[in-house]
């Protein structure tokens, strides 16, 4: 919400764009649902009559996955700063299509988890797999939030609305994809330590 | 979403929307010229004032229906040999041959905490006053985002749609407790409330969280980003620094509530076994196995314990102004109120298992969370001194706000003193799941964050509404309400000593209770009329909306920045120039001064007189 007059008798403040600090604050409350579904997961694994099973090797090509698209994103966003709009495109595109890859890569390990008869629910389900499930899935959720403003960011570099004075949108969406594929690698790490 | 928001506001009027090189002056004028229809201007609104009076008016409603709830469970409790018959045509079913329904009974009790709780004390108190408060005292022409402001309501008013429509579906609403403990909570076989009521409520509940996330995000990033020059955090009214703090809280918080609803649905809906294991209901064995429901209260008193907190900060940050400006007097203690309200930020989170005591965690965990919870008595009771140092030697003027201030700081030393007997594990262990709880957190946390709320619709109002509040019925409605309240529930300590446990339907059973039969009917009463006198401020409230005495631009000679606009506000708040802020909020009385109390936009060049020596410094 910048206006010249509002930056003219404004306290100065975080030097923080007012939306960009909205992001980070509801970063902060994704991270806070997290922090408490795996506390929870380590009270309850404590607490015993707990379902050991490996974990899918697939989970390490996704977890590539998303970190090539954080990569490809934080290409884009250097493209932008250049004013190189052709660039931006083809690199949101790639980051979108790895999102997407990444997204049907989880899917898929739902189903290889099914065959090793982790379930989510049911008579056979023990809360440990459920767990897995539950992590997975609310991360994926937020990843198609991403991917949905990877989109608009794109629509918008397509308008010529993306370029070196103008970052404050490929700048979030490049905080916001950084934050869910570190949030991913915490996730990984955690499962494989404490599964 | 970056780009949205500031094109949003525009089409609403909005300011601080223009793009860069537009002037400050052409900006308004296009302002004045916009013309707004009325589903713009008084629904779909995203100027904070107006949401802030959508808030406060649902909150009205929501308190009206918390009220009657209690009045009707109130009876049960007062005269349980009593035929109800005459509620037949009221509650329908729920009415067996004059007697109310038990399930139904839990099914008030707990409908009316989770009302009052969330629904009134949290957003009808800071949804009404964050909004309508921290941009007019921090110098903002708006909210950070006024989208995502009105978002906030909708969400608000479409979670209490869903809440309010489950108090009527034929199993009839939620019935495990306002904290939905599992397994009561998760199996409907358990409770006809645990059905379709209990999805509603998780519906609702999941709805309420996303509109506190996102009013919560729009408080901080506005007080953070969009202060007046010279508003720096150590200028900012007490009120803003409790508003900033509970909206910290709520985004720390409301989420882990989430991830807990979000299990619990699981669990009730998806065949998961989070916090279910072993039970077996009428005979039968469920499947559900390595489930732990003392998780879902770690989960859920994480959550459970800021909230108390959430509800009673704006109440102290409000009562701190009130106090000042009626007492006219500085607030006492200016830095070590903002101390002591992020004091009891920090401990509010490490102090959750208190609630916990008796699940047969280790006692050596039990008195780590006794002695950070008895912590919290340091914090609170700085808070009191200060507010008793204020008003010491003031000159004191009893507006109803006033009243009620003073109430609040009553209420919250009495409730607060059960609140260092409580925390104690080897009492609680005794008192717990009494009578003595109910009278503790009703006095501290609920009486208390209403007293507050009261206060500040008594004193906001000439802002919100340009009019003035009848103080005659305003200190009926005062008196009415202190005396009812300390009625109900000083009474109700003794009962819990006793040994009256919380949620029982009736104590006719049990002979020992039988003595205590005069004493819940004297309750009862009290809680009656009590309820009863509220209608004089609801009388008062809307009347003056419409009829009441014209106010006038700064009717309390207060100091802080939202008595500069004037008395008609339109969206922008201030016609001109946001004014620049050069002192702190409460000069009041200060030696040497024209008159008894300096507006903070008030340079000390033009206050020689009264300037202190290293103030002259500054002129």
């Amino acid at each position: 919400m910048h206006s010249s007059e509002a930056l003219n008798t404004k306290q100065p403040a975080t030097g923080i764009h007012p939306t960009r600090f909205l992001l980070i604050l509801m970063i902060v409350s994704i991270f806070m649902m997290f922090a408490g579904l795996s506390s929870g997961y380590i009270v309850r694994r404590n607490e015993g009559n707990w379902l050991e099973f490996d974990l899918p090797a697939g989970f390490i090509y996704t977890t590539l996955l998303i970190v090539v698209s954080s990569i490809t994103l934080q290409w884009a966003w250097l493209a932008a700063r250049k004013d190189n709009l052709a660039q931006v495109r083809t690199a949101l595109v790639v980051t979108f299509a790895l999102g997407v890859a990444f997204l049907v890569g989880q899917w898929l390990l739902w189903g290889q988890l099914v065959e090793q008869r982790v379930f989510f629910g049911g008579t056979d389900a023990n809360p440990s797999g459920s767990f897995l499930y539950v992590l997975v899935g609310l991360h994926g959720f937020h990843i198609i939030t991403g991917l949905i403003f990877l989109i608009k960011v794109l629509r918008k570099s397509f308008q010529y609305q993306v370029h070196s004075r103008q970052m404050l949108s490929i700048g979030n969406v490049t905080i916001y994809w950084h934050f869910l594929g570190a949030l991913w690698l915490y996730l990984y790490l955690f499962l494989l330590l404490n599964h | 979403m970056a780009a949205n928001i500031p094109t949003h506001a525009q089409v609403q009027g909005g300011i601080g929307a223009t793009e860069p090189g537009i002037s400050h002056d052409e900006h308004l004028h296009h302002d004045e010229h916009h013309e707004q229809n009325f589903l713009q201007k008084y629904v779909f609104s995203t100027d904070h004032k107006v949401i802030a009076k959508q808030f406060l008016i649902t909150g009205i409603f929501w308190a009206i229906i918390g009220g009657t709830l209690s009045s009707l469970f109130r009876l049960q409790l007062g005269w349980p040999e009593a035929t109800l018959e005459w509620l037949q045509p009221f509650l329908g079913k729920w009415i067996e041959g004059g007697k109310l329904n038990p399930e139904f009974y839990l099914a008030l009790v707990t409908m009316h905490g989770t009302i009052m709780v969330f629904f009134v004390l949290t957003a009808g108190l800071s949804g009404t006053f964050s909004n309508f408060l921290i941009p007019l005292q921090i110098g903002a022409r708006d909210m950070a985002s006024g989208f995502m402001n009105m978002l906030s309501y909708w969400f608000f008013f479409l979670s209490s749609v869903v809440m309010f429509t489950s108090l009527f579906i034929e199993t009839g609403p939620a019935a495990a407790g306002w904290t939905i403990y599992p397994p009561l909570s998760a199996l409907p076989q358990a409770i006809s409330g645990s059905g379709m009521g209990q999805t509603m409520w998780l519906v609702s509940m999941a709805l309420f969280i996303v509109s506190q996330l996102l009013g919560g995000v729009n408080y901080i990033t506005t007080v953070i980003n969009l202060r007046t020059q010279g508003m720096s955090m150590s200028k900012l009214p007490l009120t803003i620094w409790a508003f900033f703090l509970t909206a910290v809280l709520g985004l720390l918080s409301f989420p882990v509530l989430f991830s807990a609803a979000l299990l619990l649905i699981f669990d009730r809906s998806f065949g998961t076994s989070f916090f279910l294991s072993d039970i077996y209901i009428a005979g039968k064995a469920l499947s559900n196995t390595g489930g732990s429901p003392i998780l879902f209260q770690h989960l859920f008193w994480f959550l459970g314990h800021p909230e108390v907190y959430i509800v009673i900060m704006p109440a102290m940050g409000m009562v701190s102004e009130i106090l000042a400006t009626n007492a006219r007097k500085p607030i006492f203690g200016y830095r070590a109120m903002i101390g002591s309200l992020l004091g009891i930020s920090l401990l509010s989170f490490i102090v959750w298992a208190h609630h916990m005591f008796v699940t047969g965690m280790n006692p050596f965990l039990g008195s780590v969370f006794m002695f950070l919870t008895l912590i919290i008595a340091v914090p609170s009771a700085v808070k009191t001194f200060n507010w008793l140092a204020t008003l010491w030697r003031g000159n004191i003027r009893l507006t109803t706000a006033m009243l009620f201030s003073i109430g609040f700081v009553s209420l919250f030393i009495a409730g607060g003193l059960t609140g260092i007997v409580l925390g104690n594990a080897a009492l609680d262990i005794q008192m717990h799941n009494t009578y003595f709880v109910v009278a503790h957190f009703h006095l501290v946390m609920g009486s208390s964050a209403f007293f507050g709320l009261w206060a500040g619709v008594y004193h906001w109002f000439p802002k919100m509404f340009g009019r003035m509040m009848d103080e005659k019925l305003g200190y009926i409605h005062f008196w009415l309400t202190f005396i009812g309240v300390y009625l109900v529930f000083l009474p109700m300590h003794y009962v819990g000593i006793a040994g009256f446990p919380r949620r029982y339907y009736a104590w006719t059973g049990f002979d020992t209770f039988s003595q205590f039969a005069d004493l819940n009917k004297f309750i009862s009463v009290a809680a009656i009329v009590a309820f009863i006198g509220q209608f004089i401020f609801i009388f008062n409230f809307f009347y003056s909306i419409f009829r009441g005495r014209r106010a006038t631009e700064n009717p309390w000679n207060s100091t802080t920045l939202e008595w500069t606009t004037p008395v008609e506000l339109g969206h922008g708040n201030w016609p001109g120039a946001i004014p620049a802020v050069h002192r702190w909020p409460y000069d009041y009385s200060k030696p040497g001064a024209a008159e008894d109390f300096i507006p903070q936009h008030v340079p000390y060049s033009q206050t020689q007189s009264s300037n202190l020596p290293y103030e002259k410094e500054m002129e």
